[in-house]
């Protein structure tokens, strides 16, 4: 468990990476449980004939692993906002990293913010964010 | 049909309300599958026990806009999704999410105007707290040129 104090944050600080689960199964998972279980999320041969290139990743999912990346940095981190943009899909089965970089902080509120990215295998952003954060 | 004529219509009148059961089950896997580790959102049995900050993106309304809202000559795409939690979501309990278009605005560039809306849930406890606002954001385009891609992926 990593708590952080508004002190121990630097103006420039990435969050450390991860690697989400983004298997089919897990994607599925998530549908279940937020009662998203329709074809494009679930089966890769369903979303292929909706026109898609594959299952995708809800869009809610991936906000939701980016609030994950911001806890595993700092789990006392209280999330005041999160505003995600779904540039393009995020293909289940496939690699993505997310990341976060503190682009401001302010020193009254006692609160961070956080730019936000998933991208692909080849670099490119499929979603992109910004967070603030209060912090003890 | 203008921007302002929209706005005096269909700005802040509440166009939809649909009830959301929270189950515990249902929290703790939302909270797994995203890779959530903190005990307070994966173990039911916790004293904090509580849905993770964005779990109210996940609640649709039966609409995205209003009854009445004029096709405006395109589909609407999504073009994001923002969400301020307020208070703890618990398990066990029914929420209300209340649906009202909160924005509208215009923007205009060499492919024609792009009208963006945004529709605003706010989703309160049975006790009328307020435990989350969630942000949808849609953008229409009248005339799509065929060189650029329309803003927005579908999600």
């Amino acid at each position: 468990m990593t708590l952080r104090r508004f002190e121990d944050v630097e103006f420039g600080e990435e969050l450390p990476p991860f690697e989400p689960d983004l298997t089919l199964p897990n994607v599925r998972k998530f549908a279940r449980a937020a009662e998203m279980m329709a074809p494009r999320f679930t089966d890769h041969e369903g979303a292929r004939k909706e026109g898609l290139p594959g299952a995708l990743v809800p869009g809610v999912m991936s906000q939701a692993i980016l609030v994950a990346m911001i806890h595993r940095w700092a789990e006392n981190a209280e999330v005041e906002k999160i505003d995600t943009v779904f540039r393009a899909p995020v293909i289940a089965d496939q690699a993505h990293r997310v990341s976060g970089v503190v682009t401001n902080l302010d020193a009254e509120t006692r609160s961070a913010e956080i730019d936000l990215t998933v991208t692909n295998e080849a670099g490119e952003t499929r979603v992109l964010g910004t967070a603030r954060v209060k912090l003890a | 049909m203008e921007i302002e004529e929209l706005k005096g219509r269909f700005l802040n009148k509440d166009f939809d309300e649909r009830e959301f059961p929270v189950r515990a089950e249902a929290m703790v896997e939302f909270a797994l599958a995203v890779g959530e580790t903190a005990a307070h959102y994966t173990d039911s049995s916790h004293p904090e026990f509580r849905a993770v900050p964005t779990f109210s993106a996940r609640f649709h309304g039966r609409r995205m806009l209003p009854e009445d809202f004029p096709r405006l000559g395109g589909i609407p795409l999504d073009a994001g999704k923002a969400v301020m939690p307020q208070a703890p979501i618990r398990a066990g309990v029914t929420l209300v999410g209340r649906s009202h278009l909160h924005e509208v605005y215009e923007k205009t560039g060499r492919s024609g105007r792009m009208i963006f809306l945004v529709a605003r849930m706010e989703v309160r406890d049975p006790d009328n707290t307020l435990v989350s606002i969630v942000d949808s954001r849609m953008v229409i385009r009248e005339k799509p040129p065929k060189e650029e891609p329309v803003a927005g992926a579908p999600q």
